[in-house]
């Protein structure tokens, strides 16, 4: 695959995608979009991708939407941008949801609108001690979308969530540590290194049962304690019928070094 | 689960058959490449599994699936593109659709990804429809400048209510497996690796009650509305015969084949 706007390389096991637009801090353009989700179905649908490590270049990480781009620009008259978000963002976020492999994102600089929303629906999200989370929409009379709405809450609570939303303060990646919104703050060198040792290491792991916990802990947030329960049940049967659950037991047993193959 | 059984019928290309010692035969509707498109010769198929059925012993209950990914997209649009009104008047599939309509045991339907057009007639056809998360229902007839023909129209108004109908048929929109179970499409939503599983389980606890009382209240049920529905089905098989002397249907056909918007003119 060629690509104008990302990276996209399959390493040790995992996809690695490169937001690359360093000039314009990586903000998403019509190609971007189309690219990062034809890059993402590919790793959907490759076996031998068993985890996905999103990032991006230069010293941003996603500045959301860039108000340049045709679609979105207010100079011809008033827009529609529902448009954008039905045909790009929400099935975005939907198809980040609804990989079944463990997504990490390494926020390697400013995370902004979409941008930081984004980051925050993969499943795993480390910073940079240099990154900074920014909800920017309610600067310029928008609201947060890309699931920012829903994602804030559940991550940090209503209180702070509103109050992010709607002063647009600009949030620091240990401040995001300490607030749960994030996993990890780490050393601007070590970033990479460690999102890709994380990375290649969820590849050798049971992937399958990842990708069942992901839909369980996805389902969570709507789901009654009851209906959860239920889904618990249902999903552990799945994961217990899987090959990944009886190489385990036998490595454990055997006292070895389990092999899985995330089926 | 993979059978080790021979089929319960045999030679047939389009569809799965087996009865396992529960009683309950299952029919998997088996044409994954063409998403499960119902041609004639599927559905004859099934009205033939169903006629064996219907005085085999044996056989207590049904539950029809298409697989994991989808239960059936619709009708075979190739078979349908060069039809005119009179051979849909005249067309065997009618008798088919007859069979599996007087089929007097209980039948279940797992239903999994697209369940569309004649596929989501098949899948009302059933007594209980058990879905995955994955399923979407739908009656898009209309894009291709047509409308259901085997009961949709009678059926989902009878299931989910006249606005609800009238928006699906209208519209050509699809529901949602949520969306179906709250309207009353479908009687419960799982995981979809576990479609199959919980209808077979819900047709095995059928299959051990009495079957001549399971019988009964299978058409004691149907009693509740299919007074009403006869003569809407003879009507809704009418016009959609009749459509298809208009241009509108050779527009919609042809637009949908050629992946390009249809373009209708009311002729």
């Amino acid at each position: 695959m060629n690509f104008e706007t990302i990276l996209f390389e399959k390493k040790d096991g995992y996809g690695k995608i490169t937001l690359n637009r360093p000039d314009v801090l990586n903000s998403f353009n019509e190609t971007m979009h189309k690219e990062l989700r034809d890059a993402l179905l590919s790793c959907q649908k490759d076996e031998t991708v068993r985890a996905i490590l999103l990032t991006a270049a230069g010293r941003g990480f996603c500045a959301g939407q860039d108000l340049g781009d045709r679609a979105v620009s207010g100079d011809t008259g008033p827009r529609d941008l529902s448009e954008t978000i039905d045909k790009f963002y929400n099935p975005l976020v939907r198809l980040i949801q609804s990989i079944e492999k463990p997504i990490v994102c390494a926020v390697n600089g400013v995370a902004a609108g979409a941008g930081a929303n984004i980051a925050l629906a993969c499943d795993i999200v480390l910073a940079s001690e240099s990154a900074s989370f920014i909800q920017a929409f309610c600067k310029i009379g928008l609201i947060p979308d890309s699931g920012g709405t829903w994602t804030l809450p559940n991550l940090i609570g209503m209180a702070r969530a509103k109050a992010l939303a709607m002063l647009g303060d600009k949030i620091s990646a240990t401040q995001a540590e300490e607030w749960g919104m994030i996993w990890k703050c780490l050393d601007k060198d070590s970033l990479m290194e460690e999102a890709e040792e994380l990375s290649a290491n969820l590849a050798q792991q049971p992937t399958y049962g990842l990708g069942l916990i992901k839909r369980a802990l996805n389902a969570a947030p709507t789901n009654t304690m009851d209906q959860q329960l239920d889904l618990e049940r249902d999903l552990q049967k799945l994961a217990g019928f899987s090959d990944d659950y009886k190489e385990g037991v036998s490595a454990f047993l055997e006292k070895r070094k389990p092999n899985f193959t995330g089926k | 689960m993979v059978n080790a059984r021979p089929p319960y019928m045999d030679g047939y290309d389009d569809i799965l058959t087996s009865l396992d010692d529960t009683h309950v035969l299952t029919i998997t509707i088996n044409r994954p490449k063409a998403r499960n498109a119902l041609r004639t010769q599927l559905l004859h198929e099934i009205a033939q599994t169903l006629n064996k059925a219907t005085s085999d012993d044996n056989v207590r209950c049904v539950v029809l699936t298409g697989g994991d990914k989808v239960f059936a997209a619709g009708a075979d649009i190739t078979e349908m593109a060069d039809k005119t009104s009179v051979e849909v008047l005249q067309d065997p599939r009618a008798n088919h659709w007859r069979t599996i309509r007087d089929f007097p045991k209980p039948m279940i339907a797992a239903v999994n990804g697209f369940c569309l057009g004649g596929g989501n007639e098949l899948a009302m056809h059933c007594d209980i429809l058990i879905a995955g998360k994955n399923a979407q229902f739908g009656q898009p007839e209309i894009n291709l400048g047509i409308i259901p023909g085997a009961g949709g129209t009678q059926r989902l108004t009878a299931m989910i209510g006249k606005s609800k109908a009238m928006r699906l048929v209208l519209s050509g929109e699809f529901l949602s497996a949520d969306d179906a179970e709250r309207a009353g499409l479908v009687s419960e939503v799982c995981e979809p690796e576990l479609t199959i599983e919980k209808a077979t389980a819900l047709a095995r606890k059928i299959a051990s009650k009495a079957p001549v009382a399971a019988r009964l209240a299978k058409e004691s049920v149907l009693k509740a509305s299919d007074g009403l529905l006869a003569e809407g089905i003879a009507f809704e098989r009418k016009a959609f015969a009749l459509l298809f002397a208009t241009e509108d249907k050779s527009e919609g056909v042809s637009a949908f084949m050629e992946k390009r918007k249809p373009n209708f003119k009311g002729q």
